[in-house]
């Protein structure tokens, strides 16, 4: 029974269905960290899936496609900045705005540019020489059968951590999240590093969308993200926004996840309703027992307001 | 004198060329219809704006006119839509076309006994007049598919996902799992209801679930399976659809399609109406009926 | 004494100039999406209008889609003030539907208004607790609200789905395998129309025959219940002690400890008064509109994401329950009168989805140019222009609120 549940495929549908998380969730970590709750993650996702759905359909370029995500990203990413940092807009709010328009606009656009679902060849999965082949433990089919893509997510993960914890860069991003008084009085422009990270997140969160419209996926519907910009943004909470705790989130979730579908798949008699559950489940019942004190943000949420 | 008479005569004249047309109810025969998805989505609300453009294509532009609300998966929006057609009397049949906006048809139905509503999918008319209810048999053409699929598969293992467990997803899903089993009662169905209409990374894992539990040949139901169908492709897998065609996503992977035709069933609402039986009945549509067909890719 | 020289009211006007400014931009970009799409933008924009206040029954169906949005923003009002982001008003609607509807079928031989009087506490006692523990959990296991809110929204979804496919499906339709819904709740237990009745001469010179307003509509009692919790609830936060906690916890969490406020209970009460107000958002679509509780699968079906809708009204309702009752309609309308300019149209209903959010951005942004002429206004005259409507029961920690 246990080596029916626990296959490999399971092991490599997680690593599949964290991608996106991983990439939305540390781009929010970035934001979060200097401050800055981006709810509109989901809507930006949308947009990164829909542009680089359509540049590759239209073009056939892979890598048109991934700079149109990329592209669209920084575009809404800045629009977010501004509205948060510059016009110091209520971040939950505008957040839900930023969505509301994602979610319309990337529909809008796929009627009139598409009209109904179609399909692309996307990022294929690559063969690596060896690594591929390794039989032992299906380590070969877990870790080294994917598309690019799924490694630059796991790529950007320790990258991340490094930036944060370990650069001048992420210094500051630390700083202003903690106490942006004491930054702008240590000559760090708070505004200007809000920016970079608020732009940034919607750089991953660009590529997110990509990672599921011409990777993973290789459609494009109507509200492809089913709402999994929220739970990337749930995410970051659950791994207290260090990169690597986003990343075991990430995984958590899509273990779960990628169990009750090989549990329902293999017939075992549950209700399927509480297959569906569990994911959500476990991860509050995880950060319940892994609860300690956090190191949040404290000026998460709330706009800087110079010398006044 | 002779201007004033011949004036009157004309009128006259005109008066009578119009009774008769009033009579008859001549001018548009006018619809309006609110669906939960878009009407490109490939599954259940596109079936219906098909068709719509089936019967006007048959009756001529000039003849039949209709409306359509997508998009409308909040049921209290479709009741405001349906609310404002009935009060407007500007139409001749409102279709709910959504299990869910029962409910709303039998709330507002009664008040409008001079106009007819068609709902479906479902059997139900609540002992109602004016309401027509239409639901298709979509175990039929699951039994067919199920057939073709035992028949076709190698590995013996065949995977379903299907959104709840529910409706035409579910008559389909049983019906092709019947289909299997008659057959070869050998082969292995695996089943996952994902639990949602339009999750469609959600679809897709599913059914690479399956294709890594060995299966060769998959199907499923509802709007999320555009996810499903590129999975297919890109593993050599076979694919059976139902609801609509898919023939075109599905490529190289498609095999057979159970389409449903809701033509058969307006046709025939529509003769009703303009007869003056505006509801009480319910509709099925069958493989017999010509409502159910199967079409089978390139 | 008010100053009522014109100057002044020219300056009040500037002051809530930037809103108007800010539906004006979001109407531009919204027309030249809908030139694009080949639809005329004044003729949208009157469909629209038209759709939400045109007519009786277009301002009761506003009023009625106005009523669960306005439930939760109280709700989120206390929550949000009280320092919580309460991300979970879809999964305590639902919570409190389940409650409610369970309620209504098991008492249906009662009489009407103690099935509605108990149904209605069942439902906000639900919604409470479904909130209430997302309060607990922050409070003494640090698991934040905003993720364990978005998580249990999709388990009450299963929840429901669940539920009434299986205890709680109507045993008319057993076997049948169709939506998954209730039975229907007895006529008794469903919340009364609310007809208002007008005087006769005002009637008349609005040119209405009818003295009764929204008599033939939709409208129903939950909009009454609505906006009397609204004024319970301005009082609670702003006349009693347990309002003036929560609100001192939310404005500075370390020195209401240091104050001796036991700051995990006010986190858990704040939870529990925003779910159990989406709570009674949820029973009160049962009770006075739907008279059953059906899914299709996914949690809008039945929330119409008022659960979401009603955090941007209390926002914009400046997270004061009375505030929340203009924003509520304001959303209503909007939601209401885009449906009819899709049917009007024949535009697109992602169209609509994405003006909606454009909306939303553009007036929230407005805020930054109000608040920048209220914060110069305050520094260039010598008194306080106005004093708040809220008088302050504290010193210290009210500043701010």
């Amino acid at each position: 029974m246990i080596e029916q549940i626990l296959t490999a495929s399971v092991f490599a549908s997680m690593i599949r269905l964290a991608t996106p998380y991983i990439f939305a969730g540390i781009g929010e970590t970035f934001g979060q960290r200097s401050g800055v709750l981006n709810l509109g993650v989901d809507g930006i996702m949308l947009m990164g899936a829909f542009f680089s759905f359509y540049t590759v359909y239209a073009t056939g370029s892979l890598v048109l496609g991934l700079l149109a995500a990329l592209l669209i990203g920084l575009l809404l990413g800045l629009a977010t900045a501004f509205i948060s940092v510059t016009l110091k807009a209520e971040q939950g709010i505008s957040g839900i705005g930023m969505y509301l328009f994602g979610l319309g606009m990337s529909e809008l656009l796929f009627q009139k540019l598409i009209g109904t679902p179609k399909s692309v060849s996307g990022f294929p999965r690559l063969y690596i020489p060896v690594l591929s082949d390794i039989q032992f433990l299906g380590i070969g089919e877990i870790f080294f059968n994917h598309n690019l893509l799924v490694y630059l997510a796991f790529f950007l993960v320790p990258v991340s951590a490094f930036v944060l914890n370990h650069t001048t860069f992420g210094l500051m991003i630390r700083a202003v999240g903690q106490n942006p008084e004491a930054a702008d009085a240590m000559g760090v422009n708070v505004a200007r590093v809000r920016y970079m990270t608020v732009t940034l997140g919607g750089l991953f969160s660009g590529l997110a969308g990509a990672s599921l419209s011409i990777a993973l996926l290789n459609v494009f519907q109507q509200n492809l993200t089913s709402g999994l910009g929220f739970i990337a943004v749930a995410l970051v909470y659950f791994g207290r926004w260090k990169p690597f705790g986003v990343l075991a989130g990430a995984l958590l979730f899509s273990f779960v996840n990628a169990l009750q579908l090989q549990v329902s798949a293999i017939g075992v008699d549950i209700p399927s309703e509480f297959a569906v559950m569990a994911p959500y489940v476990i991860t509050i019942i995880a950060l319940v027992f892994a609860s300690k004190q956090t190191e949040k943000p404290t000026a998460l949420t709330k706009p800087f307001e110079r010398g006044e | 004198m002779k201007n004033r008479l011949i004036l009157i005569l004309v009128v006259l004249l005109a008066l009578i060329g119009t009774l008769p047309v009033v009579g008859a109810q001549d001018g548009p025969f006018r619809v309006a219809a609110v669906a939960p998805s878009a009407t490109n989505d490939l599954a259940f609300s596109q079936s219906m704006y098909d068709a719509l453009l089936a019967i006007q294509e048959e009756m001529g532009a000039e003849n039949f006119e209709f409306v359509f609300q997508e998009g409308t998966f909040v049921v209290d929006d479709a009741a405001v839509a349906i609310g404002e057609w009935a009060a407007s009397g500007e139409y001749d049949l409102i279709i709910a076309h959504g299990s869910q906006y029962g409910s709303v048809v039998e709330e507002i139905a009664p008040r409008f006994p001079e106009i007819s509503f068609a709902w479906g999918t479902d059997v139900n008319t609540f002992g109602l007049d004016n309401v027509y209810a239409y639901t298709p048999a979509a175990d039929e053409g699951g039994f067919i598919n199920g057939v073709m699929a035992g028949l076709m598969t190698e590995s013996g293992v065949i995977g379903v996902i299907g959104p709840i467990e529910v409706g035409d997803a579910k008559l389909y899903v049983d019906g092709f799992k019947e289909g299997v089993a008659a057959s070869n009662p050998d082969a292995q169905v695996l089943v996952t209801y994902i639990q949602s209409f339009s999750d469609v990374p959600l679809a897709t894992e599913a059914a690479n679930a399956h294709i890594a539990n060995g299966a060769d040949i998959l199907t499923g139901t509802a709007q999320m399976v555009v996810g499903p169908i590129a999975v297919a492709k890109e593993n050599g897998a076979r694919w059976f659809g139902t609801q609509s065609s898919q023939a075109e996503l599905a490529g190289e992977a498609g095999v057979m399609f159970q389409v449903y035709h809701w033509e058969v069933v307006l046709r025939d609402i529509i003769a009703n109406v303009k007869d003056g039986k505006m509801g009480g009945e319910s509709y099925v549509l069958t493989l017999q009926n010509g409502g159910l067909v199967m079409e089978s890719a390139k | 004494m008010r100053d009522l020289s014109l100057k002044s009211v020219f300056n009040r006007i500037l002051d809530v100039a930037p809103l108007p400014a800010a539906l004006l931009a979001a109407f531009v970009v919204a027309s030249i999406l809908l030139v694009t799409l080949n639809a005329a933008p004044g003729q949208a924009f009157a469909s629209m209008l038209q759709g939400a206040f045109g007519t009786e029954n277009a301002t009761a169906e506003t009023l009625v889609k106005a009523i669960p949005i306005l439930f939760v923003a109280i709700g989120i009002c206390v929550a949000f003030r009280g320092g919580v982001i309460n991300i979970g008003g879809e999964g305590q609607m639902i919570a409190g539907a389940l409650a409610g509807v369970t309620t209504a079928l098991v008492l249906a031989d009662a009489p009407g208004p103690v099935i509605i009087i108990v149904s209605l506490l069942a439902g906000f006692l639900a919604g409470a607790l479904y909130g209430g523990l997302a309060g607990f959990l922050k409070a003494y296991f640090n698991v934040n609200e905003i993720l364990s809110t978005i998580m249990l929204n999709q388990i009450a979804v299963q929840m429901m789905n669940y539920l009434l496919n299986g205890p709680l499906l109507d045993p008319t339709e057993a076997g049948l395998n169709h939506i998954p819904k209730t039975a229907r709740i007895v006529r008794d237990a469903q919340l009364p129309n609310l007809p208002i009745v007008l005087p006769d001469g005002l009637a008349a010179l609005v040119g209405l025959e009818n003295v009764e307003l929204f008599a033939r509509t939709r409208l129903h009692l939950g909009l009454l219940i609505a906006v009397i919790l609204a004024f319970v609830m301005y009082v609670l936060l702003w006349r009693t002690t347990i309002g003036y906690r929560i609100r001192a916890v939310g404005q500075n969490e370390r020195a209401s400890r240091y104050a001796g406020i036991n700051v995990r209970r006010q986190t858990v009460l704040a939870m529990l008064l925003a779910g159990g107000m989406a709570g009674l958002a949820g029973v009160v679509q049962v009770l006075g509109l739907q008279y059953r509780l059906q899914t299709d699968g996914s949690p809008t079906g039945f929330t119409a994401n008022a659960g979401f809708n009603g955090i941007v009204a209390a926002l914009f309702g400046g997270l004061n329950p009375l505030g929340a009752i203009p924003a509520s309609v304001f959303f209503g309308g909007l939601l209401v009168g885009a449906q009819k300019m899709q049917r009007d149209l024949a535009v697109p209903a992602a169209l609509i989805t994405a003006i909606n959010g454009l909306i939303v951005v553009f007036v929230v942004s407005s805020q930054y140019f109000m608040r920048r002429r209220a914060r110069r206004r305050v520094m260039a005259s010598t008194p306080p222009a106005e004093t708040p409507p809220a008088a302050a029961p504290a010193p210290a920690l009210e500043q701010k609120i």
